[in-house]
């Protein structure tokens, strides 16, 4: 069991704070992506966890036990870095072996899980390489299988594959998701790439300015997002935001139109996904600024009332610039946020 | 002129300098260590090596540099990691670690010389202190561990930056993540000095040892000025070939064979810590 457990934690460094007040509970077993914009805090965190980073306030907790006192070692994760740290001098075997020597254990054994995660990780011929001969895609799996040697509790994952081509990407999630899942491992994995995020994650935490914005699964992440940051933030295009009037209770005004929404005071704002939007007869007034074929849809950058709004829409349309269309959005698919603390209104 | 020729053009002055000032004397040198007025022979190198200073001679330099290397080695290391560490200060700590660097070998052995002569500093100490009743003569041919002590210091205090800077920049070169990772995966400390700086560090020390091995060969200055006749090592016997008996041919030779003890030792040092294809950083 290896339930990870953040209480309060926050990161000072002189003049500024990497991380305000974090409290996260990650299942065992689970996998958890901590997804944000470069400086959003998402690695230090993730080293926090590790024990290369020592928090200002608060406590880890891995497995029922308290180890943000312990040194990296005595923390029971393995981790996988960015640019891989596959050490130059020593061949792969040793390289993945390495952990396991460094607990003295016997060669028999060292030999024996070094032979089965490389083979998990199809890398058994390259055991006698040095790194220098070996690809980023290699190396890769290398770094991988030093951590899943171990056979930790915890693997922490460093934007492991930013550093790789984007068919290799492709290939490598698919692979890492079916290794990591058959390791059974609680893992914890950081990147900016919302796709990688939602393809590998159990539960994504979406990180802004040093907090956790929100930590729930993908798809409730995509289609309920929590606050402005997370529907703007996740989802290429992102999601379409419209001023909105209050027309009586539970009744708003969007470019012309009137919608059902939640009974609320003060200013409100209209949310809808742009493939959530078909043409139709009565909806949004929109006029065509830009079209995108995009081979599966098209994709329409209108106006609507001085407002930019993007969808996506099936290629078979016909669009051009200037033309006129009214965009029908799915009752069900609409949100609303409030603008005072950009969180959603329900 | 056209840029194909320019790089030859550039390395010339080089190429010239090293010819006239290295290359020629070096034949000359050859030349004069194997001839003997009637073809090639290697009657000078049986003079010199059969003088009965010869192994006595031999032995020192090889015994000072096996004494006086390994502690510079380790030394620099250490200091190199120390210094690695340091976020502030770290320049000026550097700057005064190479002091020793920029003063010449025999002022440095007359350094040490007012330290361990009959009036120097360490007598004059231990008499105030009361440890002893009169001056010893240190440097005496009574004392040849305190001369061969002494000498060993003043080499280890003047030329142990020079590994140093050397080491200082290897360790600069070697990315912060080497250690992390072998941090994550259970080294300590030690162990990550074993199996991360030593090997990465590989380059540097190649470098460092040649050229601290040659120099310790080399040792000439800091003996002449704290053991004088009392310890003689291979520099010293060439200088009294030349200048005291003259003889240019047997100065020669002797410095042909310290020549190839240093090939030799290069050699083993380039095998002993070569690095293999595919594994540098």
């Amino acid at each position: 069991m290896a339930e990870i457990l953040i209480k309060n934690v926050a990161k000072h460094f002189a003049g500024h704070t990497a991380l305000s007040d974090i409290n996260l509970t990650i299942a065992d077993q689970e996998f958890m992506v901590l997804l944000g914009a470069s400086g959003c805090g998402k690695t230090t965190l993730l080293r926090i966890i590790a024990g290369l980073e020592t928090a200002s306030t608060g406590e880890v907790w891995i497995g029922g036990r308290r180890i943000d006192h312990l040194a990296p070692r005595d923390r029971g994760i393995a981790m996988v870095f960015q640019n891989y740290a596959v050490f130059p001098h020593l061949t792969v075997f040793e390289n993945i072996g390495f952990g396991l020597r460094m607990q003295k254990r016997p060669h028999a054994d060292v030999t024996a899980r070094v032979e089965k995660v490389a083979g998990l990780l199809h890398i058994e011929k390259l055991l006698k390489r040095y790194s220098g001969e070996l690809s980023g895609g290699q190396r890769q799996r290398v770094a991988v299988a030093r951590a899943l040697a171990m056979e930790p509790d915890v693997i922490l994952m460093d934007e492991p594959l930013s550093n790789l081509d984007a068919l290799l990407r492709l290939e490598m999630r698919a692979e890492l998701k079916g290794v990591l899942a058959e390791s059974r491992t609680t893992a914890i994995y950081v990147t900016h790439d919302q796709v990688e995020a939602m393809s590998l994650a159990d539960r994504i935490s979406v990180m802004h300015a040093g907090r956790i914005i929100q930590a729930a699964a993908p798809i409730e992440v995509y289609r309920n997002p929590a606050a402005e940051f997370v529907a703007g933030f996740i989802g290429n295009p992102p999601m379409n935001f419209l001023p909105a009037a209050a027309q009586g209770r539970g009744r708003w005004l969007v470019a012309g139109q009137i919608f059902d929404g939640p009974d609320h005071h003060g200013p409100i704002k209209f949310a809808i996904r742009p493939e959530d939007v078909r043409p139709g007869d009565s909806g949004l007034a929109a006029q065509v600024r830009l079209v995108e074929p995009l081979g599966a849809h098209l994709l329409v950058t209108c106006m609507i009332e001085g407002t930019m709004f993007r969808a996506v829409l099936d290629s078979d349309l016909s669009l051009k610039t200037g033309d006129r269309l009214t965009l029908t959005p799915q009752p069900d698919r609409i949100r609303w946020f409030d603008p005072a603390t950009t969180l959603a209104v329900a | 002129m056209s840029t194909r020729y320019l790089p030859y053009v550039l390395i010339l002055p080089t190429l010239v300098f090293l010819c006239a000032f290295f290359l020629y004397p070096f034949a000359l040198v050859t030349r004069q260590a194997f001839g003997t007025g009637d073809g090639v022979s290697l009657d000078t190198f049986r003079e010199v090596t059969s003088y009965w200073k010869f192994p006595i001679s031999l032995q020192n330099t090889m015994l000072l540099a096996a004494a006086v290397v390994p502690v510079q080695l380790a030394l620099a290391l250490l200091m190199a990691t120390m210094v690695n560490r340091m976020k502030k200060g770290r320049d000026l700590v550097l700057y005064v670690w190479t002091i020793p660097l920029g003063i010449s070998d025999l002022a440095a052995g007359i350094i040490w010389l007012a330290i361990f002569e009959q009036s120097g500093f360490l007598n004059s100490m231990m008499l105030g202190l009361g440890v002893i009743d009169r001056p010893t003569a240190f440097l005496s041919y009574q004392h040849p561990g305190m001369i061969f002590l002494a000498i060993a210091l003043a080499e280890i205090w003047r030329a142990t930056a020079i590994m140093l800077v050397i080491l200082v920049a290897g360790i600069g070169l070697i990315p912060k993540e080497y250690y992390e990772a072998a941090e994550v995966f259970g080294a300590s400390p030690w162990q990550r000095f074993r199996k991360i700086t030593l090997p990465l560090l590989r380059p540097s020390l190649q470098t460092a040892l040649i050229l601290r091995v040659v120099l310790a060969f080399e040792v000439f200055a800091v003996v002449a000025a704290l053991g004088g006749t009392i310890f003689p090592v291979l520099m010293g016997e060439i200088y009294a070939y030349q200048f005291d008996l003259q003889n240019g041919g047997a100065a020669a030779a002797l410095a042909l064979i310290v020549l190839g003890i240093s090939i030799v030792f290069t050699l083993i040092i380039l095998r002993v810590l070569r690095v293999p294809k595919g594994a540098t950083i």
